[in-house]
């Protein structure tokens, strides 16, 4: 592989990761409004929408860039994986739709009425479905037929779904105070033990069902080393109310899971899935690369504004 | 239903949808500016209230507008799987600048929306400008790679693959500037009449408060549009002669060719006769039109096998219905800036046509991309790659449409019924 057609991986692994981290605290944020309960049910759902307002479409964009930097850069894979993946994909896809639309009808303007509860609904099955979907696709890719529907995709698809669950919880620690901080202080210390165990789950169907992925995990024990980890520092620090440290080590543990699966993978995605890695022409990846360059001069700035403006708000129980 | 067509008409549904939140993606902030900015230039508190109901609007118009372009993106991969392949490293440069340039609006909307209180009110206005040049940027983006379909450039084709790519060529192809051109200009004139229609509307169901503010800086917008769609209509049809001679072969209903060919102005083609019937033709007009020469060739239909026409029929009639559209929404555009600009008060003639001015706007825009799809079949790389060549052998295509036309028509509804809400709630000034 050439630097050019790497640095190309790179950014499409860096999306991924982001996706899974800010989009992934997005549904996240859409399982604990779904799951809300107790006398705050309606303060968290407030908190999760305060917190998720300005930047939930910016965080969605980096699935957009994924996909857009596999088509441009690695034509063959993209249009591989949408035959081989075509069912969890579409899935996916509608449960984005109805995502962003349940976003958009469950504003201030239709407060109190069954629009909103009915969106609720659909916004909550749809925060749930999607990552489930994803996982699965992404493990699909790790067995030799792309088979998402084997225990271990669905184990891989769990445990999307309750990484997303874990990220938002805390987050929300850190945006919230007193009771509701509690509130998502309790979901994060409970679930973080169930991502360990359906982690654990899947690592142990990847090695019964024979997944050509257990066969990676040579290569891969740094990451999931520092995966498990961060995992763990992460329900130290939360139990501790040391909610921004917590942060960063669940951020970490993310970008470590996504690494891991990378690293297990990769010497098997060119030969043993016949999943060539076959680059676009090498001047598309270079001027991509140029673009990527580009814009993300002006992205940074814009993204770093975004955030001081809003990533200050707290809310009160 | 049949494989292939249910794959084209999931695409042109989610197109078609796409297409209205991109319009208004590109033409509402150019009015956020101009309402925000009225209101801190004049202090007329009726502007503000304007412009903070229609940022809510915004909001909700872009979260829709937001999934329907993830809807396109993923569709291009699942329907159009041998497309991707065949076009991604030739054409995805556009897409991947399109991406950043929805990203930069996606922040700045963001700060927007929820930045009322945040920011100064300068500070504020001035965030609309990037959401605007950003909106603008990716229409210009994916109406290039677009355009490529129907102009391919930048690239051979040696063993069946393309090769010596050149990505930028391949993007500025003989296309680009009349497609960019003209399809900017349809979605400022599509919001901005739609804007003028709905506030004349609710004028005339006796709701005044904002109404005629709106109503006057969207037509003021409108005006000036119009005439500028009409040139660049001409430009774009002659050169269609030129360059997508088959295209403008169906469009005109030109079957034969011929010299010194007529134009035909409405008509229905009768494909097995190969004629338009009850057309009304100026003779040698085509002709002028496309060559400034009354006794020029024009290519007919019969100059490709039958297999390569596009649908005539759709095409023909959808370019009528644009052009139709937009003779008279000229003709309403000068009714305002010659006589009802300077009146205080309105006819209710002219507010009628106000509001059919609207429609008339969101025909031409849907009708146009109409003509430029369906008037590039049977290909999906114009010469070199057939649309039927490129689809998904993925199953159950049939019951993808009906699904997603199911909740495209949900989202249609509720968006519409959330929209009036918002107006409503608005009502009182604040």
């Amino acid at each position: 592989m050439t630097e050019p057609t790497f640095l190309a991986l790179l950014i499409v692994l860096v999306c991924i990761a982001l996706y899974a981290l800010l989009g992934g605290a997005d549904y996240g944020g859409g399982v604990w409004d779904v799951l809300a309960q107790g006398s705050r049910s309606g303060k968290q759902r407030e908190a999760i929408g305060v917190a998720m307002g300005p930047v939930w479409e910016t965080n969605h964009m980096w699935l957009i860039f994924a996909m857009v930097t596999l088509f441009t850069c690695f034509p063959p894979v993209f249009a591989k994986l949408s035959v081989a993946l075509f069912v969890p994909l579409l899935f996916a896809l509608a449960g984005i739709i109805m995502r962003g639309a349940a976003f958009a009808f469950r504003g201030p303007a239709t407060r109190d009425l069954l629009v909103h509860k009915i969106w609720g609904v659909a916004f909550g099955i749809a925060s749930l479905l999607t990552p489930f979907f994803f996982g699965a696709a992404v493990a699909g890719i790790a067995t030799a037929t792309f088979n998402w529907l084997a225990p271990f995709s669905i184990a891989v698809g769990m445990l999307a779904v309750t990484l997303c669950a874990q990220l938002a919880a805390i987050f929300l620690c850190a945006e919230t105070r007193h009771q509701l901080q509690d509130d998502f202080r309790l979901r994060a210390l409970i679930v973080t033990p169930l991502v360990a165990t359906i982690g654990l789950v899947a690592l142990v169907l990847s090695r019964i069902t024979n997944q050509v992925i257990y066969h990676g995990l040579e290569h891969a024990w740094p990451a999931i080393s520092v995966a498990m980890l961060a995992g763990t520092l992460v329900f130290a620090f939360c139990w501790n109310r040391k909610f921004l440290i917590a942060r960063v080590f669940a951020g970490l543990e993310v970008i470590a899971i996504v690494a891991g699966w990378y690293l297990a993978e990769g010497p098997h995605l060119e030969v043993n899935l016949g999943l060539k890695i076959i680059a676009a022409p090498s001047v598309t990846i270079v001027t991509y690369l140029w673009i990527a360059l580009a814009g993300a001069l002006l992205l940074v700035p814009s993204l770093w504004l975004l955030f001081s403006i809003f990533k200050r708000k707290v809310v009160d129980a | 239903m049949e494989h292939l067509l249910a794959a084209r008409a999931q695409m042109g549904t989610s197109l078609a949808f796409h297409f209205i939140f991109s319009a208004l993606g590109i033409g509402l902030p150019l009015f956020m500016i101009l309402v925000e900015g009225l209101y801190l230039k004049t202090g007329d508190r009726t502007y503000y209230t304007l412009a903070r109901t229609w940022s809510k609007m915004m909001a909700a118009l872009f979260a829709i507008g937001a999934v329907s372009g993830t809807a396109i993106a993923f569709e291009l991969g699942l329907l159009w799987p041998v497309f991707m392949q065949y076009a991604g490293g030739i054409i995805g440069i556009p897409f991947s600048m399109e991406g950043f340039a929805f990203f930069i609006e996606a922040i700045f909307i963001g700060i927007y929306l929820y930045g009322w209180e945040r920011l100064s009110p300068r500070a504020h206005w001035l965030c609309s400008f990037p959401i605007a040049l950003g909106g603008a940027a990716s229409g210009f983006f994916v109406v290039c790679a677009n355009a490529w379909m129907a102009t391919p450039a930048g690239f051979r084709v040696r063993n069946g693959a393309p090769v010596d790519v050149h990505p930028f060529v391949a993007m500025f192809n003989p296309a680009w500037k009349t497609e960019v051109a003209h399809t900017l200009l349809a979605a400022y004139i599509f919001v901005a009449f739609g804007i003028a229609a709905i506030s004349a509307f609710k004028y005339l169901r006796g709701e005044s408060y904002g109404t005629m503010h709106a109503m006057r800086v969207a037509l003021a917008v409108g005006a000036i549009a119009i005439p500028l769609q009409i040139i660049t209509g001409d430009i774009s049809a002659r050169f269609d002669a030129h360059t997508e001679p088959v295209k403008s072969a169906a469009m005109e209903g030109q079957f034969k060719t011929q010299a010194g060919a007529p134009l035909r102005i409405g008509g229905i083609p009768e494909v097995s006769q190969e004629r338009v019937l009850y057309a009304i033709e100026i003779p040698k007009m085509l002709s002028v039109l496309g060559f400034e020469n009354p006794n020029a060739v024009i290519q007919g239909l019969d100059s490709v096998p039958k297999k390569f026409w596009p649908p005539v029929v759709f095409t023909h009639l959808s370019f009528q219905a644009m052009v139709g559209a937009g003779f008279t929404l000229l003709f309403i555009a000068a009714w305002w800036f010659l006589v009802e600009r300077r009146r205080n008060a309105h006819s209710r003639i002219f507010l009628w046509a106000v509001v059919v001015s609207g429609f008339l706007g969101f025909i031409a825009m849907e009708c146009g991309w109409m003509v430029t799809e369906e008037g590039r079949q049977p290909w999906i790389v114009y010469g070199y790659l057939l649309t039927r060549d490129a689809v998904t052998p993925s199953p159950g295509l049939g019951f993808v449409f009906a699904g997603f036309t199911a909740m495209y028509l949900l989202l249609a509804a509720t968006l519409a019924w959330l929209l009036i809400r918002i107006d409503r709630g608005a009502l009182e000034p604040r």
